[in-house]
């Protein structure tokens, strides 16, 4: 506490975070900090940012848009300034309403999070005019390291391995086209300010070529307001990863270990850890100390990231530098015990870095997974928004950080990037912190929202990850045919019908407990033995139950399966004990027709259990005949229309662009399912969509 | 003679072993009867003629038109009440009941069917006792003959004496126009049974096939009516006579399908997607009923802790009061398991009913819904409403209320329609209820609107206000042009306005709302509230009977 006072020099810091940024924190430390903090305390980054600031005495303010109001980070700031309405460019993204937010505080400091303001080289330098310190790098290096194309060429300079490519700003798609072909296919098109996969596409011909110049200018315009567009040579199959910097004002810098982020989805991160299973000393060192010499050769100050890209001979190429704290920092801070936050406050106000190179240790192993409201079944991701209706962080668990800026009740808007928090494991061992990732996935309690749990728990035990085999296309590559979900073996099978099962008796048999006196004497049904008929994934299969206090036996196609546990029909765990193993499941559904939907291993199975009566009279029920959706094109995701390329009457072919829907910055392309007439359309540019609204219907 | 006899008797113990179906007792009795009265030998024996009459009753009107039950989808008689009883627990009443017409040929042999065209008798849901009668389309369409219309009668007449609730699976296809008047006046005795229990024991109805005619107004008396999407329907007169008459062009499932009476015509209370789901469906509904009007709304064993924070709801309320929520939301939040069994979910859904149970006790929730139509009264919503608040009240069921009321719905359709008479209804409803009220207002409650959602004037028993409420006569907005009419400086006006009455305190500080609570302490807060007014007695003066708006 007294080091952390001795740094104060500010008396108040501004929180210029968007929504995002508010999902990081720098909470728990786990093991090595938790002296510092309270390792049960949930704090979100910038959550963790305001605790940094109060134990060194620093008073936080924290701007909001109006649709956050309420958010946690708000509450927790000591001053609170709404900068503007729920779309960024009218809020976080309104650098007049943030300096005005400033001035009106009298905050003597910015902390700007990541995204948005945080790489803006504008607002550094107005902060500077005022007199503001930015806790971050000075203007000169975010503006030679924001700009991608002027970064090579520093990069360059300072003997850092680079990336072939064209340096210079693309006019138009026919001289996109041209480039690339010099370059010569794959080509990765990005836009100049960018980050983040926003604005990135890659192209493997000429028209994708002309399609991907036209989509990441529009979505470069739209989320950095600049859509100038470079050109390089796409590496195929790398890896992606970073090296974390820490610069003081006075030339001295340090490189913190490697993160490994190949996970990726749409060139967005999923699972991230630190340190790699690829790397050797050497290749580290290297890396470090490219790192370290690029930040030098930018009088680099602050905390950064250098990214780069390894090819599975090792050769590493730099990609870019984020001059910001980037999400994925706790598991640096995991390994290296360090506080990143602290550093930088510390680095803005002046002070030297503490550290040597040969201070920094790698302890442990640390894995990261970016939970998202997220459908993963549509392209590994796209977004869904809702209420939190429930909402538990597996926090219970030892070596477990979850950094979020939400809470239950709390609104998933079209606004903003759909993260929901950053779930954080650490063990000694990769295996003991995957194996802790495992459990505290499965004790995570989200409702309200679609999300990627099932996903992330697929990743994580999946043999090419658990072996480290590994590249930025594993999606791609182990998930040809899109994400379908956990894929049950005939065991596992028999553990989730046996838990339905027993799911199902234990509601029956409470449904028959009524309290108090009655006038009408209950007799109940009771039975010790049932014969239950449960189908999943249209199989369909005969189950014999007999129970014994808490523990039913089950038994399936002659195979018996011992379960038992607390059976609390009101908690959203469901924590049992299948034939003596320990699982966590979580019961998603339950209704009065027998339909049971859990979550097991991460993905959620329905089920539907029937007495074998109902079972056999169900058989005579009339099948409800499904919409055809080859001729009706729904919305996959809430957002807004951007573009509608049809109108009535018009002929579409099959494949052919019917309209552009936008969510979460992204832009999406819709396209006709069949080669038809198109009968009506429902929609029009500017209008918000929710999921599964009619936008065309065809012939 | 002897001989006989001893035969005879051997024959019926041989029919005893193999059959089941008859106790010892029965085998006794008739042994007894054969002995004394001596049957001749080409007589077929009583026993016999009992087993075949079983039969006969159990396949109704035979495998063929069995078949062709199941091939429309639904299932027979019989196989409904297996389903929607515990097993083995259905007694059945008046297996061997016929019609006693003899015109147009039917007292022919192959026209009677023992039980005719209904099944009738008592079981158990989840334990507790029911009375329940099936109509079995497979005998003459289901119709209803004066036999019919007998066995309907004697299970209602014994629910009401002993207190147990009424079940009855329509599935008719009208009146027996063969029996003429004596049909008719079935259905009379059974309406008659429908008023004098409405009130004693709860009656459901779940229409499972068509149901036309007269034969509609036995589930409009009912306390619910549910019914079966696709294959039921409710009418008065079919399309057929409604083309000689209106000339109007109509499907059955457009004039009186499940969609049309849950969402339109707002005479069924909920739709299931066949037969299997609406009675499972049913089973659950059934225990949130108490069986009859002497019992208190149920308990059940509850594992939802009683005193859980719901800080979800901390947030629920947006700051803009112009801004629209669900109700939903705070419902489900508040109950049980989030477990709510919703009544016309799809009809006048600015206001949300339903039954749920708080720490294990069925309560009856009215909410206003501020996501359609920003929640305000008109009719429908208010018919809704007060159906529902008087059910609750008569069966002893608390009636929890959520408020957020901008008022009554303005407009000529409102007036012409008669909103003051069918708004007083709601008003009368939660006026008169003596079940414990408890009542939260979340947001809005403005005006008359204020006044009929179970306000403190009304007899509320406890009645909160969450920080965001705003108990006024009308929005800031229309008062301001009202008290400062003419004046400049409207928006300064407006802004005195809404600090002095935009907020709980000017009804807390007069005691009209007995606390302000935090949100997310509203469970906690009605749980124990619920306890204490488990006791509570209150009864209206004496009259014959009140006379509510209708």
């Amino acid at each position: 506490m007294a080091a952390y006072r001795s740094a104060a020099g500010f008396q108040r810091v501004l929180l210029a975070f968007k929504h995002v940024c508010l999902k990081q924190r720098c909470g728990v430390i786990i093991c090595r900090y938790s002296t510092v903090y309270d390792p049960n305390e949930k704090v979100s980054l910038i959550i963790g940012v305001i605790k940094t600031c109060k134990k060194m005495g620093i008073k936080t303010v924290a701007v909001h848009s109006d649709v956050d109001s309420s958010a946690v980070h708000v509450k927790m700031a000591d001053e609170a300034v709404c900068v503007g309405p729920a779309p960024t460019s009218k809020s976080y993204l309104n650098m007049d309403a943030i300096m005005n937010a400033v001035k009106q505080t009298g905050a003597q400091a910015v902390h700007p999070g990541y995204g948005f303001l945080s790489e803006n080289k504008e607002f550094a330098k107005r902060l500077a005019a005022e007199g503001v310190t930015f806790i971050g790098p000075d203007t000169h290096a975010i503006q030679a390291m924001g700009d991608k194309i002027e970064s090579k060429l520093i990069a360059k300079a300072a003997k850092v391995n680079t990336i072939p490519g064209f340096d210079g700003v693309v006019k138009d798609a026919e001289e996109a086209v041209k480039i690339a072909g010099e370059i010569g296919y794959p080509v990765m098109i990005k836009a100049s300010a960018g980050g983040g996969g926003k604005g990135m596409r890659i192209s493997w011909n000429d028209e994708e070529t002309r399609e991907g110049f036209r989509f990441s200018s529009q979505e470069a315009a739209s989320s950095f307001g600049d859509d100038r567009l470079l050109i390089e040579k796409f590496i195929d199959n790398p890896r992606h990863i970073e090296i974390q910097v820490l610069a003081d004002k006075h030339g001295n810098a340090l490189w913190l270990n490697e993160r490994e982020c190949s996970i990726q989805r749409r060139n967005q991160k999923v699972v991230e850890e630190a340190p790699s299973t690829f790397l050797d000393p050497d290749t580290r060192r290297a890396m470090g100390e490219q790192a370290v010499s690029l930040a030098k050769a930018v009088k680099y100050s602050s905390a950064g990231t250098v990214e780069f890209l390894v090819d599975s001979q090792k050769n590493f190429y730099f990609l870019e530098m984020n001059t910001r704290l980037q999400v994925e920092h706790p598991i640096t801070e995991c390994i290296t015990g360090l506080d990143l936050v602290h550093q930088m406050i510390r680095i803005a106000k002046g002070y030297k870095l503490q550290q040597k190179q040969s201070d920094i240790p790698i302890n442990g192993w640390a894995i990261e997974s970016r939970v998202y409201a997220e459908d993963p079944y549509k392209s590994f991701g796209l977004p869904s928004i809702g209420r939190l209706s429930q909402y538990q962080e597996p926090l219970n668990l030892p070596n477990v950080r979850v950094d979020s800026g939400i809470q239950e009740g709390s609104d998933i808007s079209i606004y903003y990037d759909p993260m929901i928090s950053k779930l954080v494991t650490y063990g000694k061992t990769r295996e003991e912190a995957l194996k802790k990732m495992e459990e505290a996935l499965d004790n995570y309690v989200i409702r309200g929202v679609t999300h990627n749990i099932p996903l992330l728990r697929e990743i994580i035990v999946h043999p090419r990850f658990v072996s480290g085999d590994i590249s930025t296309k594993f999606l791609p590559e182990v998930y040809p045919d899109g994400f379908k979900g956990h894929m049950l073996t005939a065991g596992e099978r028999r553990e989730l019908l046996a838990t339905a099962a027993a799911l199902y008796v234990a509601a029956q048999l409470r449904s028959q407990k009524f309290l108090g006196d009655l006038r009408v004497s209950i007799v109940p049904a009771e039975s010790r033995q049932w014969e239950l008929c449960v189908e999943l994934d249209k199989g369909v299969h005969m189950l014999g139950v007999s129970r014994a206090g808490n523990n039913y036996t089950v038994e399936i196609d002659g195979e018996k399966v011992e379960v038992s546990g607390e059976w609390n029909l009101a908690s959203a765990l469901l924590p049992i004990t299948i034939n003596g193993k320990h699982r966590n499941l979580q019961c998603l559904l339950r209704t009065a027709a027998g339909e049971i939907t859990l979550q097991y291993l991460g993905t959620s199975f329905k089920l539907r259990v029937l007495s074998k009566l109902a079972a056999y009279l169900s058989k005579h029920m009339p099948e409800k005949i499904p919409e055809d959706t080859s001729s009706i094109l729904r919305s996959p995701m809430p957002g807004s229309v951007v573009a509608v390329s049809v109108k009535p009457g018009d002929n579409v072919a099959e494949g052919q662009e019917i309209c552009v829907i936008e969510a979460m910055k992204m832009q999406n392309s819709m396209t006709a399912a069949k080669t038809a007439k198109v009968k009506s359309v429902h929609c029009k540019a500017g209008d918000t969509v929710g999921e599964g609204d009619l936008l065309v219907e065809l012939e | 003679m002897v001989d006989i006899s001893t035969d005879y008797i051997y024959q019926v113990r041989l029919t005893t072993h193999i059959s089941a179906v008859i106790g010892s007792l029965t085998h006794a009795l008739f042994t007894n009867r054969v002995n004394a009265r001596g049957y001749s030998v080409n007589h077929p024996s009583v026993q016999e003629r009992i087993e075949k009459k079983r039969q006969a009753a159990l396949t109704g009107g035979g495998q063929l038109r069995i078949a062709a039950q199941h091939k429309r989808g639904k299932l027979t008689a019989r196989e409904r009440l297996e389903l929607l009883l515990d097993p083995d627990s259905f007694v059945e009443y008046d297996m061997f009941v016929e019609h006693r017409c003899s015109d147009f040929g039917m007292e022919a042999d192959h026209n009677k069917y023992p039980g005719d065209s209904v099944v009738t008798g008592q079981g158990r849901i989840n334990g507790r006792l029911v009375y329940v009668f099936s109509q079995d389309f497979t005998v003459f369409g289901g119709s209803l003959s004066g036999a019919h219309a007998q066995k309907i009668c004697k299970i209602m007449d014994q629910a009401m004496m002993v207190g147990a609730p009424v079940i009855g699976l329509n599935d008719s296809g009208g009146a027996r126009i063969q029996e003429g008047v004596e049909s008719l006046a079935g259905y009379a005795d059974i309406f008659l049974r429908n008023v004098m229990s409405s009130g004693v024991v709860p009656q459901i109805s779940l229409i499972m096939g068509p149901c036309a005619g007269g034969a509609v107004y036995s589930p409009a008396l009912t306390d619910f009516t549910f019914m079966v999407k696709d294959t039921s329907y409710l009418f008065i007169t079919g399309p057929d006579v409604v083309k000689s008459v209106t000339n109007e062009d109509v499907s059955q499932e457009e004039l009186g399908g499940a969609k049309t009476h849950t969402t339109v015509s707002g005479v069924a209370h909920r739709a299931f997607e066949n037969d299997v789901d609406a009675l499972l469906n049913l089973r659950d509904f059934f225990n949130f009923l108490p069986l009859s009007n002497k019992d208190p709304a149920p308990v059940t064993e509850c594992h939802d802790p009683r005193d859980r924070l719901v800080p979800g709801l901390d947030t629920v309320v947006p700051f803009e009061s112009t801004k629209a929520y669900d109700m939903l939301d705070i419902v489900h939040g508040v109950l049980d398991e989030r477990e709510f069994f919703e009544i016309m979910p799809n009809y006048a859904k600015n206001i949300v009913v339903g039954f749920a149970r708080m720490n294990g006790r069925t309560v009856g929730i009215v909410g206003n819904q501020p996501k359609v139509a920003s929640g305000c009264l008109d009719i429908n919503s208010s018919v809704k409403g007060a159906r529902f608040v008087r059910f609750c009240d008569a069966f002893n069921i608390p009636i929890i209320t959520f408020v957020d009321v901008p008022g009554f719905l303005p407009g000529t359709a409102q007036e012409y329609g008669g909103i003051i008479r069918h708004g007083a209804k709601l008003l009368y409803a939660f006026a008169e209820a003596t079940v414990p009220k408890i009542t939260v207002i979340t947001r809005k409650a403005y005006g008359g609107a204020y006044d009929v959602m179970s306000s403190k004037h009304l007899r509320g028993d406890v009645n909160y206000a969450w920080p965001s409420a705003e108990v006024a006569v009308m929005g800031a907005k229309g008062a301001v042009q009202i008290i400062f009419r003419g004046k400049e400086n409207q928006a300064e006006a407006e802004a005195e306005y809404v600090e002095k009455f935009a907020n709980p305190f000017p009804a807390a500080v007069r005691g009209f709302v007995d606390d302000i609570i935090q949100p997310s302490t509203t469970r906690k807060r009605i749980c124990r509230d619920l306890e204490v007014l488990a006791s509570k007695k209150q009864t209206n003066p004496w009259k014959k009977h009140a006379n509510i708006p209708l």
